[in-house]
């Protein structure tokens, strides 16, 4: 009972985290950079609800402003980071990465201080007893939305045009700008729909949680990164398996070993997966042609 | 007033002039070869002329406008496409959406639509979708919609290119040696092929190459450059004899 308990649990955050590794994979995927301020767009998603709720604003119109919000944010990241440093060595763009992290935790201290702000109950927590196991209906919700939201990503990828636009400048930039496509309008969508997903992982987060503070975004950021890695970066669906992985070992080794080690396994993976298998589980080995 | 008209294109790197006033006319539904040793600058002018590269100097115009200064997706919704002399498909993706990536250009659903697939979506995605099979099928390679282009031959990969180039509509194609890599048969059908789309498309068609047989075969008009300047111009019987073009191919 408890193992299918734990199953639950695992799928929750398992969920979560992949709705957040999908942003770090696409945006990975299209500019070869890893945004470690994803996380930070995570949590400002969900200081953005946390406002949005706090005003009595309906459920939808919450993760409507979030994810939105999110997006612009994701967008000015780009324009104002990122995009001038397009063409500089990928390190340079990695280190203004997580300057940028940096900037917006502080900028959230200011803005929203330090101490955590406990997050409306915008929707009522019921639990759901089947037989003896008891679901949160926060469990049911985050793993559906989820899902529909990545079932609408992968449609959206692989059948419509700004998906496919966006497959085409992942591969080759220059070639599909020769194709007519423009290549800084596909880079910034993939921006905004990363970001929103981060936010719709921070709304999630802190209906699970019940808190929101500057430091939300770290760890599940940096797990949502070890997810994407694990997947195989760069990889859409490896971002979702990496994520479901890392949920279920996270709370299996909370459960069974120790919740204080939990952290610990879950990083150990990711130096297990660069050490033997860097390019993740769906990748592929990418040998250089000359 | 020609297609296109090019004059006095000239481009530095540094202290290299690469390209030194180059200028060309081609007219509709012309078929004309640039060609050149290697390192001549054939590649640069393509690169200008497709906004690749900003030139120092000189004037592209396309059908009256001038394309100087503009971004390479909006000269190529003006009407020039190109292949490239190293084949650059989109390899992970199949040969249907290799070919409908090029058609976007001339697909206006939003975001919002294609996400909840409203009914612009279905129609326009299905008119993609029926051009770029019916350009597969010109090019014989209906069966192959599916592969991934990373799978096909070599001469088929060379084939999708010039079909995803045409399936942006151009007026002028621009095609970076094609016969690269190609044995003598496949390039033989490639100058069909070529000879073909001029006829059926009725547009107009720039060619690099160095291969001299298939230039010499094919083109109505040759300009030759070494060292980024013209060394001459003229019909293919006038180049073959030219002295000029035989110093640069064969030295001294």
């Amino acid at each position: 009972m408890i193992f299918i308990q734990q199953m639950i649990n695992g799928l929750q955050i398992g969920s979560i985290y992949a709705v957040i590794a999908l942003g770090y994979t696409m945006v990975y995927g299209i500019i070869k950079l890893i945004n470690f301020a994803h996380g930070e767009v995570m949590m400002m998603g969900a200081y953005f609800a946390f406002l949005a709720a706090s005003a009595g604003m309906p459920v939808w119109a919450v993760f409507l402003i979030s994810m939105v919000g999110s997006a612009l944010l994701g967008m000015a990241i780009e324009r104002v980071a990122y995009k001038p440093l397009r063409e500089a060595p990928r390190i340079s763009a990695l280190i203004t990465a997580i300057g940028m992290s940096l900037f917006l935790q502080n900028l959230a201290l200011v803005i929203f201080k330090a101490d955590p702000k406990v997050m409306p109950r915008i929707i009522p927590t019921t639990p759901i007893n089947i037989g003896s196991i008891q679901i949160s209906n926060i469990t049911i919700i985050t793993f559906t939305v989820s899902v529909v939201f990545m079932i609408l990503l992968t449609f959206f990828i692989s059948k419509t045009k700004p998906g496919k636009a966006m497959r085409a400048v992942s591969e080759d930039k220059e070639a599909a700008t020769l194709m007519g496509i423009n290549a800084n309008s596909t880079i910034t969508l993939t921006f905004a729909i990363g970001s929103a997903l981060a936010a719709l992982g921070g709304i999630l987060y802190a209906l699970a949680y019940t808190q929101v503070a500057p430091t939300l975004g770290v760890l599940p950021g940096l797990k949502a990164f070890v997810a994407a890695v694990l997947g195989g970066i760069g990889i859409i669906p490896g971002a979702m398996i990496g994520g479901f992985i890392l949920g279920f070992v996270e709370t299996f080794a909370k459960a069974y070993i120790s919740g204080r080690w939990a952290d610990a396994i879950v990083f150990g993976i990711l130096i297990l997966v660069l050490s033997v298998k860097p390019t993740g589980i769906l990748g592929k080995n990418v040998r250089e042609k000359v | 007033m020609a297609l296109l008209e090019v004059n006095g294109l000239t481009i530095k790197f540094g202290g290299l002039t690469a390209v030194d006033g180059f200028n060309i006319n081609i007219e509709q539904n012309e078929l004309v070869g640039l060609i050149g040793p290697n390192g001549a600058g054939k590649t640069t002018v393509f690169n200008m002329l497709t906004g690749v590269y900003l030139p120092t100097e000189g004037t592209i115009n396309l059908d009256g406008k001038s394309v100087v200064g503009k971004k390479p997706y909006d000269i190529v919704e003006m009407g020039a496409a190109r292949t490239f002399q190293n084949i650059r498909l989109f390899k992970e993706l199949t040969v249907e959406d290799n070919v409908k990536i090029a058609y976007h250009n001339q697909m206006n659903y939003n975001l919002m639509q294609g996400l909840f697939r409203l009914p612009a979506f279905w129609k326009e995605e299905s008119v993609a979708k029926e051009n770029a099979m019916d350009l597969l099928d010109i090019f014989d390679m209906k069966m192959y919609a599916n592969t991934l282009a990373k799978n096909l031959p070599y001469g088929k990969q060379r084939k999708l290119e010039i079909a995803r180039a045409l399936a942006t509509k151009p007026k002028i194609l621009m095609l970076d040696e094609p016969a690269a890599g190609m044995n003598p048969y496949e390039t033989k059908e490639l100058m069909e092929t070529i000879h073909f789309i001029r006829d059926k498309f009725g547009i107009a068609i720039l060619l690099i190459e160095h291969d001299m047989s298939l230039v010499m075969g094919i083109c109505e008009k040759i300009t030759v450059i070494d060292y980024g300047k013209i060394i001459a111009r003229g019909v293919p019987e006038e180049i073959k004899s030219d002295p000029n073009v035989i110093k640069a191919y064969l030295g001294e």
